[in-house]
């Protein structure tokens, strides 16, 4: 792997790869000292030009952790608020010698561009580009799936199980991620959505559709993961009538997560939006596995940088 | 400044590709053309062009250039545009109204034909915006520019579309009376707020917002009962989807006054090459799917669609260089129209090269309402000429095009065809694929395409 752009370059067994090394990047971070040499004298360079919260922390957290030194650049503030181009901003970290760049991006691509443009060649780390994709995330919900249900598919991957997926499918990166991973490992996905807010031509992706949230979860699914519904970018407007009706026909209420199986989990991208797609009492509940979806994102990050970097250091030497 | 031309004997060309015949060329008309099986004398002091293997054909012409000055001389001047017109083998072209100020009074459409006439390398016939500023609010002083200089006889507010059902209405009543046109860019703004590319399959992984088709043929269908109304002449823009197709279709068997058009990249490429977000593919209308690339070739066979237009649209690289969505749509045309449509329909039987001189050259001046281009090839008429050798093959470089913008989609793909010369009024504007000056030398920075050995 050169690249962590997107799920649909990843191999089955690559897959399964970075969630092995993501196992044993998480049994270091229960040891008293957490941090690790790994990525000793590399840098890491966060250039995040979409305000971001949690994504960010989380890789200049995983960053660390392997002892990389990491530079984060954002809009506010930067030449990038000055209108300066992503080109502009390539060259730049190029020139200033980065080891490796994580992107996030509102355009939809960005990665990509910057990955095949030619402007820089480290390697490029996808952490959210517009509505397209955003593979650490999805590797983090699978490694939580396989974390709690890994069990049951008695394999590497998560063979058997049946993911459903809720909410604004047409504007979620990581609904796409998550569908190409889940489905690449084995995972049976149902996404659930209300016409207007699952894409065009959503039926030829590897899941089953539904527009029915109490179908899908009389189906008795292993996991229910719960969109935030993205306001923002909600352009033109009038995808539902009002947050009420949206809410009675795919919020996860108390009573709808009651009726799920016992072992059933619920998860959440974060942030949430409470009492509107999820209940704040199933958010908090004992299903909910939000939280650590959080710590696990720390261990998959490191598991994603270890193999662009590490490996490359690796090669290097020899 | 100029030299009365010596004159030019074409010699065993193909007349639109169906016999062959001798051309002589004199005092700027076409003087001789032999008789079948027979060849003409050259005069003294005559030219002779060896014209084996080639088409003659009339000198193309192109409804719909964006040639962006004035304000656009970064992305292209009228001069640069005109010389890649006279590459392409166009000896007019359509200036669209978009440029900075808006072409939207006399003023500025006699600017745009002064600029051409300057240049010299093609006709420039400009169009006019049919509102004021493109803004779709108020309607130009349409009858000024038509009065104009410029002959104005095509509006446009291409780029945007005349998406007020009133004043489109009204625009299309009000030409009537100097018999223009409108030209329209479909669009309905409402359907296409934040599109970035055909919807669908690919829209859809990609996570790029959607451009429906139906945006595009509702406006059609909504134009085409308008002129069948009021009726008036309308002319639908750079058609793209096989809807837009049908709905064109049926309005004409109902016998609605209505044209259209279809550009060479709608003829080719699919919205598969936006999967690399190489915003080189960024255009509007958006590249379609192959069913659609299917029914606009169908549609231009069978003359529901009448002519091929480029909607050359330079680009300065900074424009394109970016994320898909902030990047600019367009695509560079002129100098790759012809190949295409030679690949797309002549090679594969669905037009003669006759039906390519009535698309590329009289159907699009007839639209226009220019009896001075796209001309039938006869003795007495201007020798407006494009020469055409149909067999070399070659890679596309952009960096050898006399385009100031290298935004074609077409870059490294192998098209055929060479433009051996082309005459404006019997003065060769391009000869062996160098476009040349009134003294008949190749402009200063004329290069040509390069050999394949130079490339990289």
């Amino acid at each position: 792997m050169k690249h962590f752009i997107s799920i649909a370059d990843l191999s089955r067994a690559e897959a399964e790869s970075v969630l092995a090394t993501s196992e044993q990047m998480a049994a270091t971070q229960s040891r008293s000292i957490r941090k690790l040499p790994t990525l000793v004298g590399t840098t890491v360079v966060n250039l995040f030009m979409e305000d971001s919260t949690r994504t960010r922390i989380s890789f200049e957290a995983a960053a660390k952790r392997l002892s990389a030194d990491v530079i984060n650049f954002s809009a506010k503030g930067s030449s990038l608020s000055k209108g300066e181009s992503l080109k502009d901003t390539a060259l730049t970290l190029q020139a200033m010698g980065a080891d490796a760049v994580v992107v996030r991006s509102s355009s939809s691509g960005a990665a990509h561009l910057l990955a095949h443009s030619g402007w820089i060649d480290q390697p490029i780390v996808n952490a959210g580009d517009g509505t397209h994709e955003h593979p650490t995330q999805a590797m983090l919900d699978a490694f939580t799936l396989r974390r709690h249900l890994g069990g049951r598919t008695g394999t590497a991957g998560l063979d058997g199980l049946h993911v459903v997926i809720v909410g604004d499918i047409l504007h979620s990166r990581v609904a796409r991620s998550n569908v190409l991973l889940l489905s690449l490992l084995g995972a049976r996905v149902t996404l659930v959505a209300p016409p207007a807010l699952l894409p065009v031509a959503s039926g030829d992706w590897p899941c089953e559709v539904s527009y029915d949230l109490d179908a899908a979860l009389a189906q008795g699914p292993d996991a229910v993961m719960m969109l935030r519904v993205q306001r923002e970018r909600m352009i033109g407007g009038g995808f539902f009538p009002t947050e009420g009706e949206y809410a009675r026909r795919y919020g996860l209420s108390e009573d709808r997560a009651a009726r799920l199986p016992d072992h059933a989990l619920v998860l959440h991208p974060g942030p949430m939006n409470r009492g509107f797609e999820i209940a704040g009492s199933v958010a908090d509940g004992p299903r909910s596995v939000i939280v650590e979806q959080v710590a696990n994102g720390v261990s998959v990050r490191m598991a994603v940088l270890y193999h662009l970097l590490a490996s490359n250091a690796r090669e290097d030497a020899s | 400044m100029t030299t009365a031309p010596a004159p030019i004997l074409i010699v065993g060309g193909s007349l639109y590709g169906e016999r062959t015949a001798d051309l002589l060329i004199q005092d700027g008309a076409i003087a001789a053309i032999s008789a079948e099986g027979e060849s003409l004398e050259a005069p003294a002091g005559a030219e002779v062009i060896d014209a084996a293997g080639c088409v003659i054909l009339p000198g193309l012409v192109d409804l719909h250039t964006h040639l962006r000055e004035p304000g656009g001389e970064e992305a292209e001047t009228v001069d640069t545009g005109t010389r890649a017109a006279a590459r392409g083998g166009f000896t007019a072209v359509h200036a669209m109204a978009n440029t900075t100020p808006v072409a939207d009074t006399a003023g500025v459409v006699e600017q745009v034909l002064r600029r051409g006439e300057e240049a010299g390398h093609c006709d420039v016939r400009p169009i006019g915006a049919v509102t004021v500023g493109l803004g779709g609010e108020r309607m130009a002083e349409l009858d000024a520019m038509a009065g104009s200089r410029a002959r104005v006889r095509v509006f446009s507010d291409d780029g945007k579309c005349v998406h007020d059902p009133v004043l489109m209405r009204r625009a299309l009543e009000y030409v009537k009376s100097f018999d223009g046109v409108i030209a329209q860019h479909a669009q309905d703004p409402r359907l296409t707020e934040g599109a970035q590319m055909h919807e669908g399959a690919v829209s859809a992984q990609l996570g790029l917002a959607g451009w429906p088709a139906v945006a595009e043929e509702s406006i059609i269908a909504r134009d085409v009962l308008l002129a069948e109304h009021v009726g008036s002449r309308l002319h639908v823009c750079h058609l793209s989807t096989a809807g837009s197709v049908e709905i064109v279709r049926w309005a004409k068997q109902r016998g609605v006054d209505v044209t259209c058009e279809v550009t060479p990249h709608h003829l080719m490429l699919t919205d598969e090459l936006v999967r690399g977000y190489d915003a080189t593919y960024k255009v509007n209308p958006p590249l379609r799917t192959a069913a659609d690339v299917e029914a606009v070739r169908a549609g231009l066979a069978d003359g529901t669609i009448d002519i091929v237009a480029t909607d050359h649209a330079p680009h300065p690289r900074d424009a394109k260089d970016r994320e898909w969505d902030q990047a600019a749509m367009g695509m560079t045309g002129l100098e790759t129209a012809l190949p295409v449509v030679q690949r797309t329909m002549v090679e594969t039987g669905r037009l003669s090269w006759r039906d390519v001189a009535r698309v590329l050259s009289e159907a699009p001046s007839r639209i226009a309402r220019d009896t001075t281009q796209g001309r039938p090839l006869a003795v007495g008429e201007a020798a407006n000429v494009l020469v055409w050798d149909p067999r070399p093959v070659a890679a596309v470089d952009p960096a050898a095009h006399a385009s100031r913008s290298t935004n074609t989609p077409f870059r490294g793909r192998e098209l055929p065809g060479r433009n051996l010369l082309t005459l404006l009024r019997g003065r060769p504007t391009v000869r062996d694929g160098l476009v040349l000056d009134r003294s008949g030398a190749p402009v200063p920075g004329e290069r040509g395409p390069l050999p394949a050995a130079e490339e990289d």
